[in-house]
């Protein structure tokens, strides 16, 4: 079966989701993902979705259990690139994603990542000292 | 109403889900849907789709471009001979689900479309149709 590659980037992962993405493979993702968190200690996850036509509820609760179970492993993610009209679209169908922090672009992403990842070790130091 | 297209897909596995969001993408594009209105049948599309496939067992999708008029539309509508819904008007609400989702897939794909129409009966089976225009 094919796998969505993962890409370590420093202490984040990053996945990049291809155009139309089945389900077996999305659900394959959430387990993979959680498997490498674990494996690298990564903070921080990106989620690439610009090539992405559409989020249907599906795919949608796959972005949110990803989010949930990453930050149970102590690893923040982001969704990255999400298009204008996938936004508005997903508005309308009532999915917010409140669960899921979203950047414009990789960039972005990988600052937000850093500026969260470095806020908490800065509270965890803080906690120690 | 004249149909100009007309082609009757299986759903029966999560794949057939993916071609015919690609089938009602490609009829979209084809009369000159506008990017948001392509993304939003397209989604409603799925939704409906992955419900005829998870609660009824799978079934068909008629993907049509349909005319009135001046204006063209694209249509679709799903059938399946699964268990039926008891009470439409609450699974239509926002939240209500069986299934362990969200309960958005129905009332989401109605906000999503211009047309909407649902026809169920416990044991015999569900029929949902949704259409979008091209708006001017
Ligand atoms: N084709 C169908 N046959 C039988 N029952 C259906 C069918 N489609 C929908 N239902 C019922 O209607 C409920 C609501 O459907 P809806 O798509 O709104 O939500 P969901 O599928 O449960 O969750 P979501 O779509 O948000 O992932 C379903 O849980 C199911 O009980
Ligand atoms: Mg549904």
């Amino acid at each position: 079966m094919d796998r969505i590659p993962i890409l370590k980037m420093g202490s984040a992962l990053l996945v990049t989701i291809q155009v139309d993405m089945q389900d077996r493979l999305a659900m394959a993702l959430e387990e993979d993902l959680t498997t490498r968190i674990a494996q690298t200690g990564a903070r921080g996850v990106l989620i690439d979705i610009s090539s992405l036509e559409i989020v249907d509820s599906f795919i949608g609760r796959m972005l949110d259990s990803i989010a949930a179970v990453s930050r149970l492993l102590d690893a923040r993610t982001v969704v990255v690139g999400m298009r204008p009209a996938v936004a508005i679209t997903l508005v309308e169908l009532g999915l917010t994603l409140t669960g899921v922090a979203t950047a414009l672009d990789v960039e972005r992403g990988m600052a937000l990542l850093g500026e969260r990842i470095a806020g908490a070790e800065g509270f965890d130091a803080g906690d120690i000292l | 109403m004249p149909v100009t297209s007309s082609d009757t897909m299986e759903i029966r596995t999560s794949d057939d889900i993916v071609r015919v969001r690609q089938k009602v993408r490609d009829l979209a594009v084809g009369i000159g849907l506008g990017l948001v209105d392509q993304t939003k049948i397209v989604t409603a599309a799925s939704e409906i789709a992955r419900n005829t496939l998870d609660y009824g067992g799978g079934g068909t999708a008629r993907v049509e471009v349909i005319e009135e008029g001046f204006r063209r539309g694209v249509r679709v509508t799903f059938e399946d001979e699964g268990p039926g819904i008891a009470d439409v008007t609450r699974a239509m609400q926002d939240g209500f689900t069986t299934g362990g989702g969200l309960g958005l897939g129905l009332s989401g794909a109605k906000r999503l479309s211009n047309e909407f129409s649902i026809q169920s009966a416990v044991g015999v089976g569900t029929r949902i149709m949704i259409a979008r225009w091209k708006s001017g």
